[in-house]
Formats: C-alpha cells, structure tokens, sequence
C-alpha cells in the first residue's frame, strides 16, 4: 500500500504495516523531550504514574532554555525541579546552562534526532526536527509524562499536504524563513492544521539544512502536525559525526496520497515580513517599508543557527546599529557561539553595536532579555507576533529572516537589505 | 447552567495564558491571569459552570498544557468551539478540560448569554435565545479518554484491565 513519509514512520513505530490517515495508533517513541517551563508540569503528572522511572533515560531530552539562565526566583525553582529529576532519573541527554541551546537548534546539533524518528516534545516547534526526516511533533506537559512513563504516545494518523518548490533562482537574500512565512500566509494559520506538511522540489533540495530546520520549525504556525523534508546528501553530510546510532530511510512512495498539492516557484517569492499579529499577514518587505521600530532580535528556534548569524554580520560589518535600535542576537547553541566566534562573526556584530548574549529562548516569548515596553515594535526572526507576544499587550513584532532583521537594524525601521548594503 | 464568554478567531495560548506567568504552574496562579491580554475582566467575573466560547483554530500556537489549565481552574464547565488547534485539543482531552465543536452554536451564542451543556449527550442550549444545538461527537478512543476524566487516568485504568 502506498504510503507517505509520514505515514512510513507512524506505521514502524506502531508496529503495522502500513496505517491510513484518520487512524488512531498507539505507537513506541525514540526521544521525549521537555523544557523549563513544559517539563516540571509533565513532571508532576509522571508522578501519578505507578512507574518510577522514565521508560529509558536515553530516550529523553530535558533542556533548560525558555527561562534560563534562571530569569528570576521563580524560574529558577522551576530549574532547579527540573534539574533535580533529571539527576535522580540518571537522564542521559539533560543539558546545563553552559551545555544547553535553544532546544530545537541543539538537539539536532547533537545528532539526537535523526530520519525516521518518531519524536514528542512538549514545545509546539518540535516539529523543526522534520528537517532530518523525524515525525516530530509538540504536545503538552500530560502527553509529555505519559511518554516518560511509557515510552509511547497516542496519535491520529493526519492526512499530507505536500508543497513543491520548483526552481533554484531565489531572489537575492531570501532563504527557508522567507518561503515559509510566504507559505503560511497563503494558507493562513489554520490552512494546514491537524496535516502532515511535506516540503519538495528543487528549491527545497538547494537549501541548507539551517534554511531546512527554519522551514519545518515553522509548520505549526500554519496549524500542522509535523513539517518534514525527505533525507537526501545533505541530510547525510549533516549527519555526519552526530548520529550514533542507525537510522531506516523513508521515503513517500510516488503514488502516495496527498490531500492537496501546492506547488511554487521559488523564484517569485520575495523578501517577506510578518505583520501583527499573526504568522499569516505575510507580505514582501517592501510593502512594510520604512515602519519605525526599537528593538531587533535575531535568534530563536526558527533563526539562531550560523547561516542566520552569518547573514546578519555580512550586512553589519562595517556598519553601525542605529542609535535608536536595541539590536540582540541569540546563538542558537554554545556550538554555534562559538563557531561564530571563529569566524569573527561575533567580534563583527560587537563592533556593529548588536548586544549577544548566550543562548535562550529570551524575548521570543516575552520571557526575558529584550521585552518590549507599551507602544514598542521589533523586528525578530523568531516564529509568532501573537498579541504581547514579546512584551507589552501594545507591542508589535514583525517577524522575518535575518537579512531584513539586520538591515532594519542598521536603518531604524523596516528595510529591504539592498538599502543598506 | 452558566454565562458565555465569547471570543474570536485564531484564539492563541499566549492571549489564554500569557507567557510572562508561566514561571509558576499552580491551577490558582494560572487562573487568575486567564485571557489576560485579551482587554476583558474574564479572570475577574468569571463564575463556575460558566462557557467559552471561540471561533475557528482556538488554542493555536505554544504546545503550553498552562493554557487549558489556567481555564479550567477558571471554573468553565465547556469552550465551544468552531474548531480547536491540534495540540490545544490533546492538551484538554488529556487534563479533562471539556470541549465540543460546533460552529452553529458559536455562531447563534452571544457574549453573556445563558448557556446550558449536556455534555454526554454535546447538546448546547442558549437559554437567552432558546436556539438548541448538537455539537460534533468524538470518536470513541477519545470519549474513553473524557469519560475517564483524561490520558494519566486512562492509562491507569487500561494498565488495571491488561
């Protein structure tokens, strides 16, 4: 029976032979992963349970990174709850402030998510790591402890959606952020949901993996259940020297069933923002041209890996930060910092006047490092614009890739990169 | 029998339960910051055995469990919705947060409406208008998870079964 990658993966890890979308199937989990804030609720419900250890503490990933470094008395209880279960629990793949990243630019990195996967994590962009060719998807604190306690999880085959990018001729500066915000708003932010959405085609297949992970990190904004890219050589070369164990290629048979099928040049997609408040009032840049703002952040889940980094400094050297813009960048990981470092990327973006700080979620959710006062406007490069998303419930964020960020930052308002460089 | 709080479309988890509180988890804690952002004193009034009600895509983006925590410890005896967000829909199911899609209902509820839900049989009174409707029914896997009052109790009670 002809099956999508999707599907493929479900069906192994339900151990059936193939499954239909609609089906509801109990299936085994490769790796359970939680966070600061998701991972002390779940925590509590593991509790519940008559099991005293987790399934196997090999299989779970405990990251502390939306309110670490400990953002205040609170929060650094809730670490320290964290913290304490994973010491007790032996957990293999917990990682310390000085060893932690922002978890979906860190996991990956570690080469613990890898193709055919079958992966929880109770944080919504656990679907960024389709880029490998996992079936990743977020879910809460309960799904979380369940999983903990059984190794597995309950899921409702979805249908797919598959999207074609055809062409390889991408407009100067556009890169994943920029197809994929162009996408959701398309479909707008319920177009995809409940869905599998499988990206293809040229486009996709000349992107890098940091421009892959920006594309299926993003799939929940338009409402999905997962985002994935099927593996091919770049997949391999990426996976090089970080996977430790083997992993089965899926691939979507060729008479596989979509529920629809969008396809796109990507030569035609320009440069795009992301107004407020939502992922879906995407619109070229220029149409945003000039809008006044106060803060830029680039970092995140969705655009804090070296490529990012890389892009903003090559528009920041030898220029200046304006002096009414608070610029902060976010390194997705230590790693990443640090291959930042070598390259001089950082030593540019200080002398450009942009504020780095180690890795954290930090303002993308308004948690710390960067809120927004009453009546502010950023630009950021993370993945929502939600109402108070990032401080103040009267602030704006416009969301975009790193190139209008930084040539924003430079210019003081909303910017297309040609005007700055 | 309870009043209806509507709100609209695309209702997020940020606007539910801003992330600025979800350095602390208490149901109580959780509760008293509920929609928040969202310019009304919900929080505030909101009584027992009242409903919210939603639009389309209610519960749409962070995977945080808080936000139907934090309506739930409200006191809402049901959110009506047009449709829910995949992972808000789990979340509730999982905590034994009731919930039911029904567009008609959403459509023909007014904010402060008297509303009464029978929630084994999903039919929705407006008693303000008299209007009556049947929400959507589940498929039977997740009645067993609402009848058993969410996924930890469930698992319990099919480990007792095996």
């Amino acid at each position: 029976m002809s099956m999508t990658i999707s599907e493929k993966i479900l069906a192994q890890h339900a151990g059936l032979d193939s499954v239909v979308p609609g089906q509801l199937i109990t299936a085994k989990l490769d790796l359970v992963l939680g966070n600061d804030i998701t991972a002390p609720v779940g925590i509590k419900e593991f509790a519940k349970f008559g099991a005293k250890k987790v399934f196997d503490r090999k299989k779970v990933a405990l990251v502390p990174d939306h309110f670490a470094p400990n953002k205040d008395l609170l929060s650094a209880e809730q670490c320290k709850f964290m913290r304490d279960f994973a010491r007790e629990q032996q957990i293999e793949h917990y990682f310390e402030v000085g060893q932690m990243g922002i978890e979906h630019c860190l996991l990956p990195e570690q080469g613990l998510t890898l193709p055919g996967d079958l992966i929880i994590g109770a944080d919504s962009h656990t679907c960024t790591y389709g880029a490998v060719g996992a079936f990743a998807t977020g879910v809460g604190s309960t799904d979380f402890a369940a999983g903990l306690a059984t190794g597995e999880a309950w899921f409702r085959v979805p249908e797919s959606m598959k999207f074609i990018f055809h062409g390889t001729r991408f407009q100067k500066w556009v890169g994943g952020k920029d197809l994929i915000l162009y996408l959701i708003g398309k479909l707008g932010v319920d177009g995809a949901r409940y869905r599998a959405m499988e990206f293809a085609g040229e486009g996709i297949a000349a992107l890098s993996m940091d421009n892959r992970f920006t594309i299926c990190n993003m799939a929940i904004e338009a409402g999905a259940k997962n985002g994935i890219i099927a593996p091919d050589d770049k997949t391999f070369a990426y996976l090089e020297g970080r996977a430790r164990r083997s992993y089965p290629l899926h691939y979507s048979d060729l008479d596989a069933h979509y529920l629809e099928i969008q396809e796109f040049d990507v030569s035609e997609i320009p440069l795009q923002v992301s107004a407020p408040h939502s992922p879906e009032n995407a619109k070229s840049v220029q149409e945003a041209s000039g809008i006044k703002i106060d803060q830029v952040v680039i970092g995140s889940c969705t655009n804090g890996r070296l490529e990012d980094l890389r892009i903003a400094a090559d528009l920041l050297r030898g220029k200046k930060v304006h002096p009414e813009i608070r610029c902060l960048v976010f390194p997705g990981t230590q790693t990443i910092m640090r291959d930042a470092m070598r390259e001089g990327i950082i030593d540019t973006l200080i002398e450009a006047g942009v504020a780095v700080s180690t890795p954290t979620c930090g303002p993308c959710l308004g948690g710390h490092m960067g809120i927004l006062a009453k009546g502010e406007r950023a630009v950021s490069t993370t993945n929502r614009n939600f109402v108070g998303r990032m401080g103040h419930v009267e602030s704006e964020v416009y969301l975009a890739g790193p190139a209008v960020a930084a040539a924003s930052a430079i210019k003081g308002q909303i910017a297309h990169p040609e005007e700055v460089s | 029998m309870g009043k209806a709080w509507k709100f609209g479309h695309d209702i997020d988890t940020d606007i539910i339960l801003p992330a600025r509180y979800l350095n602390k988890s208490t149901p109580e804690h959780l509760a008293a910051h509920c929609m928040e952002d969202a310019g009304t004193l919900f929080a505030q009034d909101v009584k027992a055995e009242d409903v919210m009600v939603g639009g389309k895509n209610f519960g749409c983006g962070s995977s945080r469990e808080h936000a139907p925590i934090a309506i739930k410890a409200c006191g809402i005896k049901v959110v009506i919705a047009e449709s829910f967000a995949r992972i808000f829909y789990r979340n509730s199911l999982n905590i034994g947060l009731p919930i039911l899609e029904c567009a008609e209902a959403v459509a023909g509820i007014s904010q402060g409406d008297e509303v009464e839900v029978d929630l084994a049989t999903g039919i929705i009174q407006n008693r303000t208008t008299n209007m009556k409707y049947q929400a959507n029914s589940f498929p039977p896997f997740m009645q067993d998870l609402i009848r058993a009052g969410g996924l930890i109790p469930y698992i319990e009670g099919r480990n007792k079964n095996a």
